[in-house]
């Protein structure tokens, strides 16, 4: 097409047009006046306009988790960019493809300390697969197109691109079509499946006794979902996923075993623990999966399928390793693996821990109170099976994996690697941006949903019909778990019983706040906010206080250790769940009547509040 | 750019060594990008050197670092997923040459000055500054030889000491 003349603004966006980019999620500052000028005039960008920046990493982070594309944002410099760090580190974390660009301060001031100036590409340095401080408008669309690339290629992951105010305002000529052929010679991404690797997996696989997959994010992320089903009913082979796998093998199915790890299921675990076979599949062992690393999949042999030469060995050395993208390397497999019908005793093996330690979601007809175990099922039940899940961190998520029986790819939206509390309600939106007929949740708790309740209003915005679950048990649920368990029910700075009234909340945002305090009242609850299309829908699920996720495989130690049930000398649970036990009355009912004063100011128990005009 | 601490401090070597040489595009911010890998994955670093090569657009590090062999290869894995990074040779099946450069400067009285030429001799040093009290020598060889220049000037009285780190190369008409 020949040279253009454009300033470094415009040809940043010619660059993410090219990148097949239709929306970013962005706030505006001082150091990026000029490329939001450029958005001003600009037809084929739709810009999200959020309400803080780590609000626009996370919408990035979820439009590229649902989607499987790459996810943009856009900051200014200094705090802007800082804003950020969290957003890019989970998807660092998380191998989320992201392209995360920040305005600078003009190019002869940097590193004088200048106003809104922050070293951003030091900063994300060991948080971004690679970074850019582009000094030279000439340089800017070359880095942009190696930006996408390297953010999409290989093991994907985020990558930033900063630039000063005066690049974005320079005029440049450039020929937009050489720009766009991104030639690295150090970066290498396309790592063919070795055929010998391949063979001695299907060796393995042919004559395993008990073999299992564990499935990651990286087949997820390559798309092997078909081809793991196809494998696994060949075979016979039942399937555990991770927390990034979940969805990506249906866990309706015979041979799903759900989530293993620290809180995956018993049988999961115990399937892994006595497998003779474990074939990983875009999963990196990593330790909320693994316990004691020593201990974990002890007997077995290991085959080890992923893209990123560095996890092979990292953690747990692999019998046969196979480098490469997961599909692929799978299809292979599929070339040379023969059917097999003599794996029915293994398969009656991990069928009685399934029905010997099966998930429990109490349903209230015991205590009379609302689990979150049980509303996560119903949410399930009432809402269409391809419903796309985002949570936020702590109990609620790990009841979320562990109840809402995922069953479509790319379903299940979490903050895993980085545990980033916050999350959940921005990936959320990014989710429906990018996926506009698909019905969203957003699983959430009253800790996380206010690290970043401000997106409520993005939502808003846009008109998007999110519907946002908090299981609302008044504490910081996971950490005081930990206390309870561990740290002798010291609930040191987890209650968080003063807390806004979310249906309030909601309101004040323009969108519809739901409050549902009785078990009886869910089902209503979740039809009335399905009922929504408009605006988002909040939900305050009043549960259960002080209920812990089980099973639990501690921090760092194995399945011998696995603790299944709350143990009955945990006087505390017995007092709520049974407030006549005599035992601990004068405990239980200095908390009971503090929950009772609690809720005093909240409407009458198991009323269905709807405050949308 | 060298530092070899625990050489330096005479101490006994804690852990296996092994040499690496990583060929990084010359551009600024590279070494940062190495040296910040090993800090946040916890590798130890005993020396690092780096400079340009016979190609302007590629500079040369040589790392030794401590560790075991699992520690080795996961080094070597995250130094390629630099995108910096062009080639990473651990030297462990290749034969190779080993060099460290060291400058001395040593108390000189005019009564030690033939004992302290005759240990620069035989080490095959160099005395390159001569002053009234002290002496600068200049000695290179592989790091226990070095080591032990260094324990021979100690009776002379070491006032300060400078060592480039290793740099290597292998034999033969290989080339990294």
């Amino acid at each position: 097409m020949g040279k253009i003349k454009t300033t470094g603004a415009k040809a940043l966006l010619e660059c993410l047009r090219r990148e097949g980019v239709d929306t970013i999620f962005g706030y505006p500052g001082g150091a990026v006046i000029p490329l939001y000028d450029e958005l001003f005039h600009c037809e084929f960008i739709k810009h999200i306009l959020v309400r803080h920046e780590q609000g626009a990493g996370h919408m990035a982070e979820g439009f590229a988790h649902a989607t499987g594309k790459v996810g943009v944002c856009l900051a200014t410099s200094g705090p802007g960019a800082t804003n950020l760090v969290t957003p890019i580190a989970d998807a660092m974390m998380d191998s989320i493809p992201m392209v995360a660009i920040t305005g600078q301060v003009r190019t002869e001031v940097i590193g004088k300390d200048a106003f809104q100036e922050a070293d951003i590409t030091g900063i994300t340095m060991p948080i971004t697969k690679h970074n850019w401080l582009v000094k030279d408008v000439n340089d800017l669309p070359r880095v942009v197109h190696e930006a996408f690339h390297i953010a999409r290629s290989g093991r994907p992951g985020p990558v930033l691109v900063d630039v000063p105010v005066d690049v974005s305002r320079a005029i440049i000529e450039y020929d937009p079509d050489e720009a766009q052929k991104v030639k690295i010679k150090s970066f290498k991404s396309d790592f063919k499946v070795h055929p010998m690797q391949v063979k001695r997996a299907a060796e393995l696989i042919a004559e395993a006794k008990k073999p299992v997959l564990y499935v990651g994010g990286g087949a997820k992320a390559s798309g092997a979902h078909d081809e793991i089903l196809t494998l696994a009913e060949r075979v016979g082979i039942p399937v555990t996923t991770t927390l990034h796998g979940l969805g990506t093998f249906p866990e309706d199915h015979a041979l799903s075993l759900g989530m293993l790890g620290m809180h995956g299921t018993a049988y999961a675990n115990h399937a892994v623990h006595n497998c003779d076979l474990l074939i990983a599949v875009g999963a990196r062992f990593d330790d909320r999966v693994t316990g004691k690393v020593s201990a974990f999949a002890a007997n077995a042999k290991i085959i080890h399928i992923d893209i990123d030469p560095g996890e092979i060995n990292k953690v747990k050395r692999a019998d046969v390793s196979i480098v490469g993208d997961c599909r692929a390397a799978v299809t292979e497999l599929l070339g040379l693996v023969q059917p097999r019908t003599d794996l029915a005793a293994w398969q009656a093996e991990t069928g009685v821990w399934k029905t010997d330690f099966p998930l429990e979601a109490p349903n209230g007809d015991e205590d009379g109170q609302m689990h979150s175990e049980h509303v996560i099922r119903e949410i399930a039940r009432l809402t269409d099976r391809k419903t796309v899940v985002t949570t936020d961190v702590g109990q609620h998520q790990m009841w979320a994996a562990q109840h809402f029986g995922m069953r479509s790819p790319r379903q299940f939206i979490t903050s895993g690697g980085a545990g980033t509390m916050g999350f959940g309600l921005p990936a959320a939106i990014g989710a429906q941006i990018g996926l506009p007929d698909a019905q969203v949740w957003c699983i959430s708790g009253d800790g996380s949903i206010q690290m970043c309740s401000q997106e409520l209003m993005t939502a808003r915005v846009y008109g998007l019909p999110i519907k946002i679950a908090i299981l609302n048990n008044q504490f910081l649920g996971m950490v005081r778990q930990w206390q309870e368990m561990f740290w002798q029910k010291h609930y040191s700075h987890v209650n968080l019983e003063q807390a806004p009234d979310f249906v309030k909340l909601a309101e004040a945002y323009d969108c519809v706040g739901l409050r549902c305090e009785k078990v009886e009242d869910i089902e209503s609850t979740v039809a009335r906010a399905l009922e929504i299309t408009d605006r988002p829908v909040v939900i305050d699920f009043r549960v259960a206080k002080e209920t812990n996720v089980y099973p639990m495989i501690p921090s760092g130690q194995t399945i011998h250790d696995m603790v299944t049930t709350k143990p009955v000398k945990m006087e505390q649970e017995t007092a709520n769940a049974f407030p006549v036990s005599p035992s601990v009355v004068a405990e239980g009912m200095v908390l009971d009547a503090e929950a009772e004063n609690a809720d005093q100011r909240l409407p009458r128990a198991g009323e269905v509040v709807d405050v949308a005009r | 750019m060298a530092s070899s601490a625990t050489m330096m401090a005479g101490g006994p070597r804690l852990q296996e060594q092994h040499t690496i040489t990583v060929l990084v595009d010359n551009k600024p911010g590279v070494l940062a990008r190495v040296s910040g890998l090993f800090a946040r994955r916890g590798y130890n670093i005993e020396s690092l050197t780096v400079s340009i090569t016979e190609n302007p657009e590629v500079s040369r590090m040589t790392i030794v670092v401590g560790g075991d062999m699992d520690t080795l290869e996961q080094i070597t894995k995250q130094l390629h997923k630099l995108i910096d990074t062009l080639k990473v040779v651990d030297y462990l099946d290749i034969p190779m040459l080993e060099r460290e450069l060291a400058l001395i400067k040593v108390s000189a009285d005019p009564g030690q000055r033939a004992e302290l030429m005759q240990l620069v001799e035989i080490f095959r040093g160099r005395v390159i500054d001569v002053a009234e009290k002290t002496f600068v020598v200049e000695v290179t060889g592989s790091g226990e030889k070095i080591d032990s220049f260094e324990k021979q000037m100690e009776a002379f009285g070491v006032r300060e000491l400078v060592r480039t780190g290793r740099i290597a190369m292998m034999r033969g008409p290989r080339t990294v």
